[in-house]
């Protein structure tokens, strides 16, 4: 006999499951910024600091990750690389919030054939791979912080441009903004005074939801030898200098920068779907990365 | 065969004319664009050919070096030189591989299809099974696990998915080779040597790509799981396997199947980190070596192959989607 009970109550994860989400998401954000703020001035160590006679230790309670190949702390030396990569990261992700804001609020507030025009330049990006993009971009201008920079603003500014045009497009519509045209107000002042308030929410938060996106994208290219210079430990860099240690069966150099990539990214996904819900409640949720 | 004579044939063939024709100004920009970029960046093709000669060469010299090269023209004359080229199947040379760049091209692009292929294959039927077998109970366990999983997996960057699977299945168990095409010494590639050197690269590949195809499938089939037809078939008593297999897959999978053909940007992208991870001779790993020794002609032929993959891969969901639906008309 077929269960026929369905469980709609449980159909969407537990209650306290998603505030245990979120509680975590919370205090591991916390922790990153944390150390990734504070360990650089206040630790008197040095992430440089070569120590030949202790190279490649596997993790111990003296070296928690490990060393690397020339004996250096692995645990510091990533808190170092995740530094490097969220600031590139968060300046790579405002880049592409202020093009794709600035061109979708265009679209949607001049309509007619210019709206047409820039989304067919919308479609146009879409149709290049963004990792080969961005990798034609650094190669032409050589690797270095601003060409990655400018690579992840180039290539990822497509979905926020969408955002906001759609958002500008329903907010065009309502009466307050009829209301303040009708009251004689300026085009300038409609779009800076009424449009642009209800616009930054969504910004916001696809600026937040890009961070981890553009993390990706130069670890991607620092991997390939086409992101930041080597002395810009980054992540990806480090992952690449690990290649030679891991070949040799030294897993410790490779797993941990890659687990420091993975972690922040769900929790900022997990703190990102909870200000989602707020913005929208009617949405779920569920497919956000 | 009354499946294939009832597909609406002359509706499709009019949407696949009316795509091409719209991806020819689509070419176009990207192949302008590529030049531009090139024109605009601060790299020199005829430093770069002369390598350290070009110190102490004569003026004269690298003048007619840059001649040679056609690197003298304004910018709007070597894109036309290039696209007459390119329609006559004259893409230049790569400096990076020595080599015609259709040959390269052409030597390699079979092994890139070969490995996305399988990858994609075993993404769909992976994520198919894991999204149904989350989607059965939303909220318990498994599908928290494989939610959970699907999540940090799609986090988690390729290569070094990749270089974890080399050291867990190359080293540490020995069952793989851990990377290339063939066995070091081997000159030519037989199949059986092929077939192992592709299991761990189409695998990474595969899991690279699964997050998308599990978190949609569970949202598919979960979601008529709650719709009346289900509902239906449970109150007629039909079994659970019946009703999860025969009513909510098929009802869930159809939007996702559909959505196949627009993964090809992010299957490019997975492929340009996984090939390169593994030394796999196809056309990604050869992008990633003329980016970094800035192979100018290679680089722009690559990137327009790549871009009209995407497209194809676009028309391919249109008419998955107005195969799927027939509320849909083929007019896109």
């Amino acid at each position: 006999m077929a269960d026929l009970t369905w469980h709609p109550a449980r159909s969407h994860g537990g209650r306290d499951h998603r505030s245990l989400r979120v509680g975590a998401s919370a205090v591991i954000m916390a922790a990153v910024l944390l150390a990734v703020l504070l360990v650089p001035p206040l630790v008197p160590m040095d992430a440089q600091a070569v120590d030949l006679a202790a190279k490649l230790q596997a993790p111990s309670l003296a070296h928690p990750f490990g060393t690397d190949e020339v004996g250096r702390d692995l645990l510091l030396r990533c808190v170092y690389g995740l530094r490097v990569s969220l600031l590139v990261g968060v300046v790579a992700a405002l880049t592409a919030t202020v093009i794709g804001t600035a061109v979708g609020a265009l679209a949607g507030a001049l309509g007619g054939w210019a709206d047409r025009a820039v989304m067919r330049v919308v479609d146009l990006f879409s149709s290049v791979p963004h990792l080969l993009l961005g990798i034609f971009i650094v190669a032409m201008f050589r690797p270095g912080v601003w060409p990655v920079i400018i690579s992840v603003g180039l290539t990822h500014w497509l979905s926020t441009a969408r955002i906001v045009r759609a958002e500008v497009l329903s907010l065009r519509g309502r009466p307050f903004v009829d209301a303040a045209v009708s009251g004689g107000a300026s085009r300038w002042r409609v779009a800076v005074r009424h449009l642009l308030p209800g616009v930054l929410p969504r910004a916001g938060l696809a600026a937040v939801l890009m961070v981890p996106h553009a993390i990706w994208h130069e670890s991607a290219l620092s991997f390939l030898g086409l992101g930041l210079p080597a002395h810009e430990a980054s992540l990806g860099i480090m992952v690449n200098s690990a290649r030679s240690s891991l070949l040799a069966g030294d897993w410790w150099p490779t797993l941990f920068p890659g687990l420091f990539i993975i972690v922040p990214t769900l929790a900022v996904a997990g703190l990102a779907g909870a200000w989602r819900e707020r913005l929208d409640p009617r949405r779920r949720s569920e497919l956000m990365l | 065969m009354s499946i294939l004579k009832s597909l609406p044939w002359g509706p499709m063939a009019r949407m696949t004319g009316r795509r091409a024709l719209l991806a020819v100004p689509v070419l176009l920009a990207v192949t302008f664009g590529v030049f531009a970029i090139a024109a605009a960046s601060p790299f020199d093709p005829v430093k770069a050919y002369a390598g350290t000669a070009g110190l102490t060469a004569s003026q004269e010299n690298l003048d007619q070096i840059r001649h040679n090269l056609g690197v003298d023209q304004p910018l709007i004359t070597r894109w036309w030189d290039w696209l007459t080229g390119a329609l006559t199947g004259d893409l230049g040379d790569s400096a990076s591989l020595r080599a015609p760049v259709s040959q390269v091209i052409g030597e390699r692009i079979g092994w890139s299809v070969l490995l996305c292929a399988l990858a994609f294959v075993l993404a769909v039927l992976l994520g198919t099974v894991l999204g149904v077998l989350a989607a059965r109970r939303r909220g318990g366990l498994l599908d928290r696990t494989v939610t959970g999983a699907a999540y940090a997996l799609e986090a988690a960057p390729p290569f070094w998915l990749g270089l974890l699977a080399i050291w867990l299945c190359a080293l540490k168990f020995g069952m793989l080779p851990a990377g290339g095409l063939t066995d070091t010494g081997s000159g030519t590639a037989t199949a059986g040597q092929v077939a192992r050197h592709v299991v761990l690269p189409a695998l990474v590949l595969a899991v690279s790509q699964l997050p998308w195809f599990v978190l949609y499938v569970r949202q598919g089939v979960g979601d008529a799981l709650a719709e009346d037809p289900v509902r239906g078939a449970r109150s007629r008593g039909l079994r659970e396997r019946t009703v999860l297999l025969q009513h909510a897959l098929r009802s869930g999978l159809l939007p996702v199947l559909t959505l196949i053909g627009s993964r090809v940007p992010e299957l490019i992208t997975g492929a340009l980190l996984v090939e390169t991870v593994f030394s796999w001779p196809g056309i990604a790993a050869a992008t990633v070596q003329a980016a970094t020794s800035v192979d100018f002609p290679l680089l722009a032929a690559l990137t327009v192959l790549a871009t009209a993959a995407v497209l194809a891969g676009n028309l391919l969901s249109d008419l998955l989607y107005g195969l799927a639906d027939p509320r849909v008309a083929f007019d896109g």
